[in-house]
């Protein structure tokens, strides 16, 4: 859990900085719902163009691979009984939400999970309420619909093991796996 | 797009080898004036027998708390037939019924067994039969014994010969998993695997003839639900697409399933035609709705829904129309409800300080808690309506367990590897 706080610390040092991005040409924002950074403005990263790079795209996609970018954050994390993005990923969410607009042909799944609590079919329902909450949110933030594939597996994939909290809260989540 | 996971499917396994190790069964709690009843060894004659009998036989007495049958070494006496017993022997010792047999081995793998079940207090014989058998049903034979034991000294059919199927999760590492979807006998003994996997598996249910099994796999990276012969293997994907395709549930007539689709926008209850395909959309709220189970005469549908704010069961007719709320005054979370054979009862899993099994009389609508365990999940009826098996969290994972209806007699069944759960009961043998 600290790692994500973390990450999400270095989503808005990354935001403020934008100049972090110096490889992409800007663009005047679009308008942009509550997007959660505290700078206000979103920009709308061209699609292709980095300073002497033959493959725009390629300059692009390795933003996905830059630990210190927003983009990093790929595991969501949800309260008990809960599909509501919390605050402290709102800035990643809205990262995300950004990069799929600027690069239309890239594709994510979106995963959701949930604890061992509770019945299995009825924990695969509230694992698909999780994933499409973060793409309903991805979607009013520029993404479109079709880049966006939710798939739930319930209570069947946890990635801790253990009967207690600390081990739910983990499982409670949504993955944002790049396609590649 | 590039899939990464590895699916191995074991489609026609139903000839393989069984598993290591069957299902272990510990009583863990009995019934008070449990029957002492004394199974004498059968006698045999020709070829070594492959099977004990009337160890099966005993050993599916004790384990539906009903019946306390005497250990061998007590046994006063070792008569074959009827001709040979002294029933003040018996009596000295406190035993209300006898069983005696005999099996003959008439060559080429088949057998004759010949019982009798007897009243020591009025010396009589209550039952006896003699059972053409064969290597390959030697157990379903003695099973079959018990059956008639059970039903002929409590007017209750007994659920011995049937089947259960589940799923089996062994953790290869962190990231992988096998997951298998068995069949075995009510006792535990050979289990066979009809499908393989290493993706997640859940929701086995059984057609009402015992033929085919539907469930839900994960083997192309979403839930979709199949239908499986289980003689055959073959199988086919009857719903699948994007969303959640899942919870299935034979209709009495073997012909529909109801499933749950979340295609639409959210989770709702579908009838689906198995034949032709067809679906017929049963409701239609915005909550989530799934976890259909049909009543026994095919009027009604039970499910689980969110509509009300949290999750509780609803009746609907299997057309579609107004459902009904029927968990009432019951705490904030009901779900996986299904019926018992007779349509009396629903069994569910009731959240509120733990997940736990509940029974509730459709008559009266009061529940009743039979479990006071913390994890239990997926209860299932045995066709005589007589125990309940469900899933509960044991220290190594997932356990089977089963409970009788009135909650006075559990008991554990603990496989040697990985975690047992969702358990379903299969119907009697036709």
């Amino acid at each position: 859990m600290n790692g994500a706080i973390l990450k999400a610390t270095l989503v808005l040092v990354a935001a403020l900085a934008t100049t972090g991005c110096s490889s992409l040409n800007k663009k005047p924002a679009a308008p942009v719902e509550n997007s959660g950074i505290s700078n206000g403005e979103m920009s709308d990263i061209d699609a292709a163009r980095s300073k002497g790079a033959a493959n725009g795209a390629g300059a692009g996609l390795a933003e996905l691979n830059n630990p210190n970018s927003p983009l990093a954050v790929r595991v969501l994390y949800f309260d008990h009984d809960s599909s509501n993005i919390r605050a402290d990923f709102a800035p990643a969410v809205a990262a995300h939400a950004a990069f799929l607009a600027s690069h239309p042909q890239v594709t994510i799944t979106l995963e959701g999970h949930t604890d061992e609590q509770g019945s299995r079919e009825y924990n695969l329902a509230l694992g698909e309420r999780r994933a499409l909450s973060v793409r309903r949110q991805l979607v009013l933030l520029g993404a479109t619909a079709g880049q966006v594939r939710t798939v739930s597996y319930g209570e069947e994939r946890p990635v801790a093991d253990g009967h207690d909290e600390q081990a739910y809260s983990l499982n409670r989540r949504a993955e944002i796996i790049y396609q590649q | 797009m590039k899939w990464f996971a590895t699916v191995l499917l074991c489609l026609a396994c139903v000839g393989a080898a069984a598993e290591s190790g069957p299902l272990v069964i510990r009583i863990t709690q009995g019934v008070e004036g449990a029957l002492p009843i004394a199974i004498v060894p059968f006698e045999w004659t020709g070829a070594p027998m492959p099977e004990d009998i009337s160890q099966i036989i005993a050993n599916d007495l004790t384990r539906s708390g009903r019946f306390k049958p005497m250990p061998r070494t007590d046994l006063p006496s070792r008569p074959t037939d009827f001709a040979q017993v002294n029933f003040k022997d018996w009596r000295t010792v406190g035993m209300d019924n006898l069983v005696v047999g005999r099996i003959n081995a008439t060559g080429d793998g088949a057998y004759t067994v010949e019982f009798r079940l007897l009243d020591v207090f009025s010396g009589t014989q209550l039952a006896g039969f003699q059972i053409p058998a064969s290597n390959a049903n030697l157990r379903l034979t003695a099973h079959q014994i018990s059956d008639i034991i059970y039903k002929t000294l409590l007017n209750v059919p007994g659920a011995f010969s049937t089947r259960i199927a589940y799923v089996t999760v062994n953790r290869l590492d962190a990231k992988h998993s096998t997951y298998r979807l068995q069949i075995a006998d009510a006792d535990g003994y050979d289990a066979k695997t009809v499908l393989e996997s290493k993706q997640p598996l859940l929701s086995p249910a059984w057609s009402p003839d015992g033929n085919r099994l539907a469930y839900v796999s994960f083997e192309d990276r979403n839930s979709a639900v199949y239908v499986q012969d289980v003689r055959s293997g073959q199988r086919q994907k009857v719903v699948s697409g994007a969303g959640i395709n899942s919870a299935p549930a034979f209709s009495p007539d073997g012909r529909r399933l109801a499933v749950t689709r979340s295609q639409d926008g959210n989770p709702d209850i579908y009838v689906v035609d198995i034949a032709s395909g067809q679906q017929t959309r049963v409701t239609t709220s915005e909550a989530i709705d799934t976890e259909a189970s049909w009543a026994p005469d095919g009027s009604a549908i039970v499910f689980t829904s969110d509509r009300s704010g949290g999750p509780q069961i609803y009746r609907v007719a299997p057309s579609g129309g107004e459902a009904r709320r029927v968990t009432f005054n019951l705490g904030n979370y009901n779900a996986r409800a299904s019926y018992s054979p007779d349509g009396r009862y629903l069994v569910m899993v009731n959240g509120g300080g733990g997940y736990r099994i509940t029974l509730l009389d459709l008559k009266t609508g009061s529940g009743r808690r039979l479990t006071d365990s913390n994890l239990d999940e997926s209860p299932s009826f045995a066709p005589n309506g007589s125990m309940i098996i469900y899933a509960t969290m044991a220290g190594r994972g997932t356990e089977l367990a089963a409970v009788s209806v009135d909650g006075s007699i559990k008991q554990r069944l603990a496989l040697q590897q990985g975690a047992v759960r969702e358990p379903a009961w299969g119907p009697f043998r036709q």
